[in-house]
């Protein structure tokens, strides 16, 4: 378990960094996809097997759908030549340096609360038994989550009101349409 | 041991947040600042599935997790939409051109 969690730990970090270093924003998009899938398999690997496989449904196509938008935005789609479009270069990397020690530190030096199974030796590692954790996540959601999942569902709505709403150009609207200008 | 792992995968996440937060900080294009945002869902996501391999599979975990998801979807599709509407109205993708709220 520690060399599956560090080996793609590892390959979802450097993908991540690497999203922001390429050339092509193409292939930015797909290293980010490449973090997503790391950070799924992860996920599969602690036994989230339902969860794990719908981030990965859901990020290739996610991604899929933002390289059309790299190619439709970007001027430098397919990254033919050397280019970066930062600014604050510098303060951005002291402040993500500063974060991530403090986030590391915390993660280090927190004595975290052992389990019970794992204090006696009995668990050493995974899940404790019980029932499945789609049954139960399914269960949670049809019932004592039941105000996460109307929540869910009415920031959806307002997601799918709210992007039509942005989308449609007002200058392009009812009036354009009747002719009056 | 179950500790060991956990901070191994709480590790990553760190790093992912902190590599989400310098390209959101640091690029100027609108869709890469999105992919930065999406980075800092992506370690949170890590984040619950380690707390919830660790901590004896609670539930309210995993539903993090499905709110997280919801999230990323709802973060990715305003933000398509506002890159859209602001480059029709004046062909503008970079962040250092729209500017006219910054205080």
């Amino acid at each position: 378990m520690i060399a599956l969690v560090s080996a793609l730990g590892a390959v979802a970090v450097v993908t991540g960094l690497l999203v922001f270093t390429a050339d092509s924003m193409a292939r930015a998009t797909f290293l980010l996809l490449g973090s997503f899938v790391a950070v799924a398999v992860v996920l599969i690997g602690f036994g989230l097997g339902y969860l794990g496989t719908v981030v990965i449904l859901m990020m290739t196509i996610e991604m899929m759908i933002m390289v059309v938008f790299m190619v439709m935005l970007m001027m430098n789609p397919a990254g033919l030549m050397p280019m970066t479009m930062v600014h604050n270069r510098r303060g951005s990397w002291a402040i993500a340096l500063v974060v991530f020690g403090l986030l590391t530190a915390g993660v280090w030096l927190v004595p975290f609360p052992v389990r019970a199974g794992a204090a006696t030796g009995g668990v050493t590692s995974g899940p404790a038994a019980g029932p499945d954790a789609t049954v139960a996540l399914g269960d949670a959601l049809m019932g004592g989550q039941m105000l996460t999942m109307m929540t869910l569902g009415l920031a959806l709505l307002a997601t799918i009101v709210g992007t039509v709403a942005v989308a449609v150009s007002r200058r392009e609207g009812r009036a354009e349409r009747r002719g009056i200008s | 041991m179950t500790e060991l792992v956990l901070r191994i995968a709480l590790t990553a996440p760190a790093a992912l947040v902190a590599t989400g937060l310098y390209g959101a900080l640091s690029q100027q294009s609108v869709v890469m600042i999105m992919m930065g945002l999406e980075l800092v869902v992506n370690g949170l996501i890590l984040g619950a599935g380690a707390f919830w391999w660790a901590g004896g599979a609670p539930v309210v975990a995993s539903v993090l997790i499905v709110v997280l998801v919801t999230v990323m979807a709802v973060e990715m599709a305003m933000g398509f939409a506002v890159a859209l509407a602001i480059y029709r109205a004046r062909q503008v993708d970079l962040t250092d051109d729209a500017e006219e709220l910054a205080g």
